[in-house]
This record gives structure tokens, C-alpha cells and sequence, in this order.
């Protein structure tokens, strides 16, 4: 390779002189463009390149700013600065002269000022603003070159709130005689569509016609726009299956023209992006998959030709069929498909096949054990790209029989890897798996070794992730880890021995060579010791303290893991030892620059010297009972109200200020020339006249609106600081109730006799076997490896793709709630290992490679207890689940969604009944109010949570209505409300502790940031006289709307007010035309449905004024113009004027 | 989408690069690099396909790339594009940029940055795959070249800046 590289370099400056060479013409000796490559090329260090460049620019810099500079020249001083760019070095003089390149050269110049804008620029940068007029021109030249270019730039980058002016330029483009043009207005559509959704939604028709379009190359544009949007709702698009599968079935069958053949395959890409739009469509949707099965099937026999191309819609297929509604004869293909993949010697489409496995593996685990010597190979490939997909795909099959030798080869793959991503990821994953698995107790060998994944498997995988992965670990991996140590199992005793075991390898470890540790294993160290190292009886306080006093001593020792050594010493400290020890170190500390040292050290000196205080602040073995935090901070009301009294500011949440801030910064910036709205909407959207004017001001409110946004986003984020495991930690509280919400989640059931003999089964195989060394190894290898994965243990794989990660699933903090759980998950287990079986039974195992597996598996089965025996057949389980409390709840064969909602359908038929009586709950002030409908929220075992909101004058009411369906009463409900975009204050809350029957809460709402919609997310928890704490979680979602005030203003109030505010957006409606005035007809709709004030209407104009509780107004500037209604909102707050925009279109629509 | 188009021969030094999206210039810079450090260190017996940079990166992400002689093709792309097109589409491009320079070396992409860009536009517009018909791009391209040669022809004493 490198001769090549040197004949181009030696050949570089005879090419550079001859003229006569077909390429040399255009690098002409006296270019200067040549010059200055040929320059370059003969430098040896980057030092000289860099000073021949600076020269450069400052020639260029110099020339670009003469005003005798032709557009040819400036042409050419472009594709230089282009250049200079290119190799990294800054030319953002030349920027303003690429936009005036581009808006006053003629062909070619032009082409080369856009090309540069687009190299230079991105679409926040402020001189883009510029460009916007050169836009608009070139979109309504008659030079179709320079629609082009103009098309392609934008949508490239085009300032977003500058897209209302050119939407109606691009959106006639879609009807233009030219195909290409047709074809990149559609991109560009796409492109708004992307950066702005909400101003492209009156054009969804012209993207069905874009889709009909007779030129192919329009409809595969228009496919982008499909993929993209049938990705964010695929119900929306049902309709459209039909057309896509009609459109796939003529490529499929040769219909397109020849041209778009490609290695005579008809258009490839084409067919592609359309099996990934059905795979979209069909996903969890048995009667739109039926529709596709007839065209998947045509285009997998279709693609047989042995091309890479022809792969690649393979492997569309195969991930399609499998996404889809199931059907057995595709599947059976499909999984053929995969087998060649993986089998394939080119390694591209080994690639592919792992990924494919990979995805496929939790609906189709056999399909895994039918390659498995083949993964196994592929565990040891020489590209470390296979063999990490290989990794990724045994972590999706790991249970609880063979993750010691999955995480054995992770781990394996980590001390190799030099690749910061690789090792984070792999560092979650394997961390992820030892926390999962750590206490099930299960032997068995591998490689004559006896590897359990036991406690000291679990502390010594754990300390090889900690030192292995430096200290680019995710934070949360040490969080959860002490977490889980602290928390400890069911067992008392397993617990002891667990931490015991975690200290004694601990310290062993500090004892040894530390410098090589990172700091975030030095802290779970110091941590550990502090909290547990009592429990090990020969090990005496002081030998720790020491330890941990080296550990403070040495260099490389961050202050942050020094503050965590302390704290560790400070529960240490006993004994007249221990003591000195303490006094010493925090004499060398209490003077640290550092302050949260300094804290400590104070710490440790005034408890070391207390004893009976430490006692009390550092309590040992304190169980781990929430502890109660204020999050309002209520103690602190006397100072705030002191400071207050003297003067004090009153306090102002981030956002609010931030809001002033940019308020008062934009309100000067509004041009002179502009006195009222109705003036100025002559230079509304429509307009093209005066688009300066219009760029103008809106371009500088929209700078405002990005402000203001920055703003809000960087308020306080305390995610990042969590402390989860020290007693000091005021967040142990919040913690724990996530926890027990999580306790939730499925936990694969097994009981020890059937894994003993599961094992005992297996133990004997290899044994049988007389197959060569190697091989016997690798066969060994694999039946660990894959081992279990045919039945039982599925499972893990089902319970696996749920939505709550089982991390902390081990020990149950509520007793009922947890065995509510476990009603739940035997149903589940049933159901999901015989949605297993059935595909098996589908699908025959080859059983020349798996026998040995199928064997044990198949015993394994007939040897689970009556409880799992659904291999036989579908009535087993009708019977057990008319058994069972949850009737009606039937989980779809996916799993996916299994066991989120219990049971949506009963409820539905309860509701209606249930709405009429829960509104005579109503409290009295509320039952004459315009309300929403009561719609259910959650169900437990023996509550009903439904809501609804009531409009009020000054304010929304939401009101929360719990129903104890139950005969016994329900104690302490607590329900914690909460939102990021609303305030939620509570009204009252019913006064009775115990409910028998119905109890109502009401709560206040305002908008903190507009949102289309508003959600809020809720806590509901409750105690049954017998037993303890359940908790559930629900959400609420109300629209926009529901905040929404007329505003009473007159027209001259109006008018200053709208000069005042700084947020603004513009659209075009469409108007209402039912016989009466459409501008009348078309405001008194939107008056009605969304209560706004009509103002005043003058001709063809009106405005409207409205606001949001409490006080924020927002005002309409209504204009008919050519057919349309143009809108123009303005608002103080950010956002407003958007989400309104989007209600109107609804509240139109609708109508 | 596509992300980014880079190109760069075996020494890493950047021969074109086309974000399509914003990074700072810095960032910008960073990604070639560790694109390069990335694929520079890959033997020719493995797979195109390269998971996860840091700075353009996450799990969504994939770099798919040719290497040609003294030249990486490389394609930073989301999951939304298949992989195998995509690297059928590098070989389109190369196919193209081979027609319109004839025997398309190094030097043809260093001293026409632009003539390569306009080649790519007419392929990739906005990170959405325009047209992979190789004849088609061709024919843009060269539409686009003669209109601006006869505008540039009534436009007085302008010599024309070489065409093929």
C-alpha cells in the first residue's frame, strides 16, 4: 500500500508541471491552489504546515476583503479556504464572502459559494440568516441548476425558524415538471419535517402524492419521509400496507425500467427501504403481517443470486419476518437464511448472521443451539468486531447455569480490549450479569473446574470488572454494587458470609500493590471495610486503619477516594488505638485545601473522641429503614421568612429567571418601523415581496426563543450525585421506594431439586462423547454455554426483555406485594415456555450438532413439577389460568408486554358504570364545572385509581379518586404526584386514613413549561390492615388546552402588548368554508374549542387573545390570504406559541 | 440517516470529509482522527463494518467502510441504514467518481474538493440517500456542467475553469 502512496507523492510535481496530461490541464502550474498543495506535500513536519497555512490564510484574508476581487478570483480563494478547512485550520473570515459568493456569482461560482456555506456553516450559526434571501431567489429562479443547488443546501441546514418562509416555495417545487426537482423538494420536506414536525403537517396529503408519484425516484424519496414517521406511529399508517406491499411486489417482479437495475437486481435500496417500512407495519399486528407474508416470501425466493446486494435484502427479510406477526413456513426460511449467513465465509455476512441471531435469539433460542459450534468459533475470530456481536449475543441467552462461563470469556475479551467504548459496555454488561446471578448455587464443571456462581464468584468477578475497567466505569455500576451488598439477600447468614468474604478479599488486595487500582474500586474498598470489617473476627480494627491510613497516604490517591477513606476510618475509629490513629490523620487533614476533606477530617476528629455520639450517628447493623426526607424543606421556612423580613429578594426557580433574562435582553432588538399587528402582517409568510423585512424580525425573536431553551435545560440535575449506600445519604429514601416499585419485576422461579438433577443430568454427558481433544474441549465449551437454553430456562430470556431491568430483584421488601408477583410470573411461565415449545415443535432441532443438549433438555422437562408441565398442551394452562386471580389477562406471545399491565380489559368494562358513580364524589365546589371524562389510572389488588380534571376559572383541579374494592380497610395511601412541565400543589386531601370505600384527592395544577401535552407521573401507596406496603405507579396526560383562558384585552392593549413579547411562530391554516364568512366561521371554532377571546375582526384579519393559567398571555394575529389562514402567535413564554399552533391544527381538523 | 462521509488515505490525512450533522470544527477534527486510528489498525481480511466511536458514536452508530488503494471510504451511519447497501452504495460512488475523472486517483480528489462534493450531492442529499443509480448521477452532474459551461459562454471574457 505504501509504494502507492509514495508513486502518488513522487509523481505529485511532474504532474503538477505538465500541461499536456488530460488532468493537468486543470491543475495548471500557475494555480494557486497547486502551489499551495504542492507546497504542502514537500513539508516534513506538521510545525512547517502549519505556518505555510497561516500564511496562506493571511493571503487569502487579504484578498477576499479587497473590493477589487472579481467572483471568478473569489471563486477560486474559496476552494482554497475549503482546503485550509479541510486540514483543520480556522478560515471563518472567509465565511461571509462564501454567502456572498453564493448570492451574487452565476453558475459555477454560485455552486462553489453554496458548497462552502455548506462545508462552513451549521444551521445554528447566525450568519445562515444571511443566506435565506439567496435562498428564496434562487428557489424562484428559472434556472433549474440553481433550484438545485438552492434545494440542496437546504437541506443541508436551513435555520429552522426561518423554514415558514421557504415552506410554500418548496412545497410548489413537489408539483414541478422535473423529476430531480420533484425528488429534492421531497428530501427537503423530509428535512423540515425532522428539525420541525409541527410546520409540516398540513403537507401529509402532498406526501401521499409524492408517494404515487409516476417517477420511481420521487416515491423511493418519499419512502424516507414514510420510514421516518411510521417509525414515531405506525398506527397512523395502516392504511398505506397495501401500497407498500403493491409497490415491493412490482419491483419485486422487474416492473421498474432497467435503468434501476443494480448488478441486475431491480433497485435494491428501493426494496429495502420498503421491507423495513412493512417490518414497521406488521410489528405486533397479525391481520396488516398477513397482507406481507405473500411479498416476503416472493422477495426471499427472489433473492438468490450470489451478490452482496442480494444479501442485504436478505437480511431485511429474515429481520422483517421475524419482527412481524409469525408465521411458521417464513420463520423456517428465515432461520435457513440465518444459517447461511452465519455459515458464510465471507465475514460480512458472519457479521450479519451473529447480529441476526442475535435479534432473533429471544422469540427462536434454538435456533442459537443449532450454530452453536459455530458461535463458538466465532468466540475466538480474529476480528474483534465478531467476536465482541458473539459476545452480544451470549449475553442475550445467559441464565443461571451458564453465566459463569459467558462472564469467564467477557472478562477474557476485556483484559484484551484497548477500546474505551468496548470496555464501558462490556464493564455494564458483565456487572450486569454477576448482580443478576450471584446468589443461585449451581455446580457443575467445565474444563475439570468446579465454577459456581456463588458469593465468591460474585465478589471476585466484581473486583476483576472494578480493576479492569480503570476509571472509565459508569458511575452507577459501584452505586449498585454496594447497593446490593448492603441490601443483601434473603438470607441473614448468606449475607454475612457475602460481606465477610468481600472484606477478607479486600483487604488481602489493599495489602498487596494498590497503585494499579482505580479510584473507583479504592472508594467500594474503603466503604466496604468501614461498614463491615467488624464482622470478620480476626481482623482487628486496627490493621484496617492502617490500611486504610496508607491508602491516605499515597500520591496517586484522588481526594475524592481519600474523603471515602475517611469516612471509613470515622466508623472505625475504637479503641485508645484506634483513636490516636484517627487524631493523627485528621490533624493532616483539617487543614487540606480541599473541603469536603476538611469536613471529613472534622468529622472523624470530633466522633473518634465521642464515642457514645458515633454510636448514635454511625449506628452498626442500622436497618436500612427509609429514612424520612423533607424534600420541601419546610425546617428552613423560619430562615427563609427572616430573610425575607429583612429584605432579602424572594426566591426565583432557575427557569423564571433565566425567562426575565432573555426577556430583557430580545425586547430592545424589536425594529422601530412596526407599531400594530395589523400593520404588519403585510409582510406575513405569504408575502414574497419583502422578505427581508420579514427575516428580519422574526430571525432575531427566534435567536431569543434558542436562548431561553439553553436556559431551561440547565437547571439543577441531581441524578448525577447519587449516594445511594451511606447511612449519612439523605437519598436513601427515594431509593428505596424505587426499589420497591422494582420488586415488581419477574424473578425466574426454580427450586434447587430441579436444578440438582438438571445437573446431575448434564454431568454425565460429555463423558459419553469420544469425540478428538480439541474438539471435545470445544463441545464442552458449548454445551456450558448453551446449556438450559432449550426449555426451562427461556424464561430468564422472556423475563429478560421486560421493560424494568431485574437488577435488584433478590430481596423482597414487601412480602404481598412480592408474592403477588410471583402469581403472576407462575401464570407467565406457563404461558411463555409453551409459546417456546411450540415453536420448537414448529421447527424440529437438527439434531446432529444439538443431541447432546436436547437430551439433557428434554429430561429436564419431564422433570419439572406439575406447575411447569405445559409442554403438553394448550389446556393445561386454560385450566390453570381459570384458576388464577388474573382473568382475562392473556400475555401476547411476544413477551414483551407481558406483564406491565395486569389486566387493561376488565377494567374498560367497568369503567362506564364506575364513571357515574364516582362523579357524585365530585366535591360540591366542583360538580357544576366543565370537566374531562373519569378515566381509569391503575388497578392493585384492591384499589381503583381513576382521574379526571375539572376546569375552574383561575385553575385546573385534578382530581384523583381512590376505590377500595375490597371489604377491609386500606391505610396510610400516600400518593405523590409529580411533573416536569407542571406545578402540582395539593388542594385537600380526604381526611380519613382508612378507606372503605371512596376517597378523593384534589390537586392544583399550572403549567411550568407548555408542552403539546402534559403528563404527570404518580405514586400510589397503600397498607392493608394484614400485611405491607404495596405501591403502584400511574400517569395522567391532559392536553395543552385544558390551561387555556380567554384573555379580555382591547385592540390598543393588544397592540403594545404584542410589541412586548419576544416568542413567536407563523403558519399557514387551513380555513373553514361551511357556508357562512370562513374567517368568522373558522375563529369561532377555534374561540369554542380552544376558549380564546376574539379581540377584534377587521375585513380579512382578526385577532384573538388567550392565556395560560396563571397569567401568561399569548396573542393571534389571524390573516386570510389566497385561501389560507396565515397565523402568527406571539407570546412571552417560550414554546407557547408552538403547542398552540399545533391545538389549532387539531381543533380545525377535527372539526 | 447518514452522518458523516469521510475520506482519507492511509496516512489519515483528510481528503474530503461531509458532516451531515453539526459537529464544532474541533469535533469535527477529533472524528476523523479516531476514525482513522479506528480503521487504519483493521487487516483486510475482516469485516467493513466497525461499531462505536466514542465522539460520533453510541450503540446506534456504525462506521462502514472501503479501503481502495491509497484511499479509506468511510460512512458513519445510523441503524436506519442497512449495512450491506450501504457498502454497495461506497462501491456507486467510487464507480462514479472512477467515470468522471477517468482512472480516478488521489490527486483528482485533492484538487477537485468541489467536483467531488457536487458528484456526492447528487448521491446523498442531507444524509438521505438520493439516488444510487450510477448512470443517473452521471447525468446530473454533467446536465449541471454543460448549463453552467453555455451560461458561462454569453457572460463576456470569462475563460472557462476546465471542465471534463
Amino acid at each position: 500500500m505504501s509504494d502507492v502512496v509514495e508513486k502518488t507523492l513522487t509523481a505529485l510535481p511532474s504532474l503538477l508541471s505538465l500541461d499536456s496530461q488530460p488532468g493537468a490541464a486543470k491543475l495548471s502550474s500557475t494555480s494557486k491552489l497547486g502551489n499551495l498543495i504542492r507546497g504542502i506535500t514537500e513539508l516534513t513536519s506538521k510545525h512547517e504546515e502549519e505556518k505555510l497555512i497561516h500564511r496562506e490564510l493571511a493571503s487569502i484574508k487579504e484578498q477576499v476583503s479587497s473590493p477589487n476581487t472579481s467572483m471568478r478570483q473569489m471563486k477560486e480563494l474559496m476552494v482554497r479556504a475549503i482546503y485550509c478547512e479541510s486540514l483543520g485550520y480556522e478560515a471563518s473570515f472567509s465565511y461571509i464572502h462564501a454567502i456572498k459568493l453564493a448570492q451574487q456569482g452565476t453558475g459555477l461560482e454560485k455552486r462553489v459559494g453554496y458548497l462552502a456555506v455548506s462545508l462552513f456553516l451549521n444551521e445554528n450559526h447566525e450568519l445562515l440568516l444571511l443566506l435565506v434571501n439567496t435562498v428564496l431567489k434562487d428557489l424562484q429562479s428559472t434556472n433549474l441548476i440553481e433550484v438545485c443547488m438552492a434545494l440542496t443546501v437546504v437541506s443541508q441546514m436551513f435555520p429552522k425558524d426561518m423554514i415558514p418562509a421557504i415552506l410554500p416555495l418548496v412545497e410548489e417545487k413537489l408539483n414541478h415538471p422535473k423529476e430531480i426537482i420533484r425528488r429534492k423538494a421531497v428530501l427537503a420536506l423530509y428535512k423540515f419535517y425532522l428539525i420541525a414536525p409541527n410546520q409540516v403537517q398540513h403537507i401529509h396529503n402532498k406526501f401521499r402524492k409524492a408517494l404515487c408519484d409516476k417517477d420511481p425516484g420521487v416515491m423511493t424519496a418519499s419512502l424516507h419521509i414514510y420510514l421516518q414517521m411510521i417509525q414515531e406511529n405506525a398506527e397512523g399508517y395502516k392504511d398505506l400496507t397495501a401500497s407498500f406491499v403493491s409497490i415491493l411486489k412490482q419491483v419485486v417482479g422487474g416492473k421498474l425500467p432497467i435503468d434501476f437495475n443494480y448488478h441486475s437486481v431491480p433497485a435494491p435500496w428501493l426494496q429495502i427501504q420498503l421491507i423495513r417500512i412493512l417490518s414497521l407495519l406488521g410489528k405486533n399486528d397479525q391481520r396488516t403481517s398477513e397482507i406481507m407474508y405473500e411479498v416476503l416470501d416472493e422477495s426471499l425466493r427472489r433473492a438468490e443470486m450470489n451478490h452482496n446486494i442480494t444479501y442485504a435484502i436478505l437480511y431485511e427479510c429474515v429481520k422483517c419476518i421475524y419482527t412481524i406477526h409469525p408465521k411458521s413456513d417464513l420463520l423456517e426460511k428465515a432461520a435457513k437464511c440465518i444459517g447461511n449467513f452465519v455459515l458464510s465465509p465471507k465475514i460480512n455476512l458472519k457479521y450479519l448472521g451473529l447480529k441476526a441471531l442475535t435479534y432473533v435469539i429471544q422469540q427462536d433460542p434454538k435456533l442459537a443451539l443449532q450454530h452453536q459450534m459455530t458461535i463458538i468459533e466465532c468466540l475466538d475470530h480474529p476480528d474483534l468486531i465478531i467476536k465482541r456481536e458473539t459476545l452480544e449475543l451470549l449475553f442475550r441467552i445467559t441464565n443461571t447455569q451458564n453465566v459463569v462461563v459467558i462472564v469467564e470469556k467477557m472478562l477474557e475479551f476485556l483484559r484484551m480490549s484497548t477500546d474505551d467504548y468496548t470496555t464501558i459496555d462490556l464493564v455494564g454488561k458483565v456487572a450486569e450479569l454477576a448482580e443478576k446471578y450471584p446468589s443461585d448455587c449451581v455446580c457443575f464443571s467445565y474444563k475439570n473446574y468446579t465454577y459456581a456462581p456463588d458469593n465468591e464468584w460474585f465478589i471476585e468477578t466484581m473486583n476483576t470488572v472494578f480493576s479492569l475497567s480503570g476509571d472509565t466505569m459508569q458511575p452507577d455500576i459501584p452505586n449498585s454494587f454496594l447497593k446490593l451488598l448492603s441490601e443483601g439477600f434473603e438470607s441473614v447468614e448468606e449475607d454475612r458470609k457475602l460481606r465477610l468474604f468481600a472484606v477478607d478479599s479486600y483487604v488481602t488486595l489493599l495489602k498487596g500493590e494498590t497503585g494499579k487500582l482505580p479510584q473507583f474500586f479504592l472508594q467500594v474498598i474503603s466503604w466496604v471495610l468501614g461498614e463491615y470489617s467488624h464482622l470478620s473476627e480476626e481482623l482487628k480494627p486496627a490493621t484496617v486503619l492502617e490500611l486504610l491510613q496508607k491508602l491516605l497516604d499515597r500520591k496517586q490517591t484522588s481526594s475524592e477516594t481519600k474523603s471515602w477513606a475517611l469516612m471509613a476510618m470515622t466508623k472505625l475509629c475504637e479503641g485508645r488505638a484506634g483513636v490516636s490513629v484517627a487524631q493523627q490523620v485528621s490533624e493532616t487533614y483539617i487543614s487540606s485545601m480541599d473541603t469536603v476533606l476538611r469536613q471529613r477530617a472534622q468529622e472523624l476528629q470530633h466522633l473518634s473522641q465521642d464515642s457514645e455520639l458515633r454510636a448514635r450517628v454511625l449506628p452498626r447493623d442500622a436497618d436500612l429503614e427509609p429514612l424520612e426526607v423533607d424534600s420541601s424543606l419546610s425546617f428552613l421556612d423560619g430562615f427563609v421568612s427572616e430573610a425575607l423580613a429583612a429584605g432579602a429578594a424572594p426566591y426565583k426557580p432557575p427557569h423564571q429567571r433565566q425567562e426575565e433574562l432573555s426577556q430583557a435582553k430580545v425586547l430592545s432588538l424589536e425594529p422601530y418601523g412596526l407599531s400594530l399587528p395589523i400593520s404588519m402582517s403585510s409582510c406575513s409568510i405569504a408575502d414574497r415581496q419583502s422578505p427581508t423585512l420579514l427575516s428580519m424580525s422574526s430571525g432575531l425573536s427566534g435567536d431569543s426563543t434558542d436562548l431561553s431553551h439553553k436556559g431551561g435545560s440547565t437547571t439543577l440535575k441531581f441524578e448525577g450525585v447519587k449516594r445511594v449506600w451511606g447511612k449519612e445519604g439523605y437519598l436513601a429514601q427515594k431509593e428505596s421506594v424505587e426499589e420497591a416499585v422494582q420488586v415488581e419485576a419477574p424473578s425466574p422461579l426454580r427450586s434447587t431439586s430441579q436444578q440438582a438433577e438438571v445437573v446431575g443430568s448434564h454431568s454425565q454427558t460429555p463423558t459419553l462423547t469420544p469425540t478428538p481433544e480439541p474438539e471435545q474441549e470445544k463441545q464442552q465449551l458449548a454445551s456450558s454455554l448453551f446449556f438450559g437454553i432449550s426449555s426451562q430456562s427461556s424464561v430468564c430470556l422472556m423475563g429478560k426483555s421486560g421493560p424494568t431491568p431485574q437488577r435488584f430483584r433478590r430481596k423482597a421488601k414487601g412480602q404481598s406485594s412480592s408474592s403477588g408477583a410471583t402469581e403472576q410470573m407462575s401464570n407467565s411461565v406457563v404461558f411463555t415456555s409453551t409459546t417456546v415449545d411450540n415453536l420448537l415443535c414448529n421447527n424440529p432441532p437438527d439434531s446432529t450438532i444439538t443431541s447432546e443438549v436436547d437430551v439433557s433438555s428434554s429430561k429436564h422437562t419431564s422433570e419439572l413439577p406439575q406447575g411447569l408441565t405445559a409442554a403438553n398442551g394448550t389446556c393445561d394452562i386454560e385450566a390453570e389460568l381459570t384458576d388464577s386471580d388474573l382473568k382475562g389477562s392473556s400475555p401476547p406471545l411476544s413477551g414483551d408486554n407481558g406483564l406491565e399491565n395486569a389486566d387493561p380489559d376488565p377494567h374498560e368494562n367497568l369503567d362506564k358504570p364506575q364513571g357515574v358513580c364516582l362523579s357524585s364524589h365530585l366535591p360540591a365546589e366542583l360538580s357544576g364545572l366543565c370537566r374531562s371524562e373519569i378515566t381509569p389510572l391503575c388497578t392493585l389488588q384492591n384499589l381503583d385509581l381513576s382521574a379526571c380534571h375539572v376546569h375552574r376559572e383561575d385553575t385546573i383541579v385534578l382530581v384523583v379518586f381512590i376505590t377500595n374494592s375490597s371489604d377491609s380497610a386500606v391505610q396510610h395511601i400516600r400518593l405523590d404526584l409529580d411533573s416536569e412541565l407542571l406545578e402540582v400543589s395539593c388542594v385537600s386531601e380526604s381526611p380519613a386514613k382508612d378507606v372503605r370505600s371512596v376517597a378523593v384527592y384534589l390537586y392544583s395544577l399550572t403549567v411550568r413549561r407548555p408542552a403539546v401535552h402534559v403528563e404527570l407521573a404518580g405514586t400510589v401507596s397503600y397498607q392493608v390492615p394484614v400485611g405491607t406496603p404495596q405501591t403502584a405507579q400511574f400517569s395522567y396526560k391532559l392536553p395543552l388546552t385544558a390551561f387555556i383562558r380567554p384573555l379580555t384585552v382591547s385592540t390598543e392593549e393588544y397592540g403594545t402588548m404584542w410589541l412586548a413579547f419576544s416568542h413567536d411562530t407563523k403558519q399557514n391554516l387551513t380555513l373553514i368554508n361551511d357556508g357562512q364568512e370562513p374567517l368568522v366561521a373558522t375563529l369561532n371554532v377555534l374561540r369554542k374549542k380552544l376558549q380564546l377571546h376574539v379581540v377584534e375582526v377587521i375585513g380579512v384579519e382578526g385577532i384573538l387573545a388567550c392565556k395560560l393559567l396563571q397569567d401568561q398571555p399569548c396573542l393571534m394575529h389571524f390573516r386570510v390570504h389566497e385561501g389560507a389562514l396565515a397565523v402568527w402567535l406571539r407570546s412571552p413564554v417560550p414554546d407557547l406559541p408552538d403547542c398552540l399552533i399545533y391545538h389549532c391544527q387539531r381543533a380545525l381538523q377535527e372539526h | 440517516m447518514i452522518k458523516a462521509i469521510l475520506i482519507f488515505n492511509n496516512h489519515g490525512k483528510p481528503r474530503l470529509s461531509k458532516f451531515y450533522e453539526h459537529y464544532s470544527e474541533d469535533t469535527e477534527q477529533q472524528i476523523i482522527r479516531e476514525t482513522f486510528h479506528l480503521v487504519s489498525k483493521r487487516d483486510e481480511n475482516v469485516c467493513n463494518f466497525l461499531e462505536g466511536g466514542m465522539l460520533i458514536g453510541g450503540s446506534d452508530y456504525k462506521l462502514i467502510y472501503r479501503h481502495y488503494a491509497t484511499l479509506y471510504f468511510v460512512f458513519c451511519v445510523d441503524s436506519s441504514e442497512s449495512e450491506l447497501g450501504i457498502l454497495d452504495l461506497i462501491q456507486v460512488f467510487v464507480e462514479t467518481l472512477d467515470k468522471c475523472f477517468e482512472n480516478v486517483c488521489e490527486l483528482d480528489l485533492i484538487f477537485h474538493v468541489d467536483k467531488v462534493h457536487n458528484i456526492l450531492a447528487e448521491m446523498v442529499m442531507g444524509g438521505m440517500v438520493l439516488e444510487t443509480n450510477m448512470n443517473e448521477i452521471i447525468m446530473q452532474v454533467d446536465a449541471q456542467n454543460k448549463m453552467e459551461k453555455s451560461e458561462v459562454s454569453w457572460t463576456p471574457p470569462v475563460p472557462c475553469m476546465c471542465m471534463t
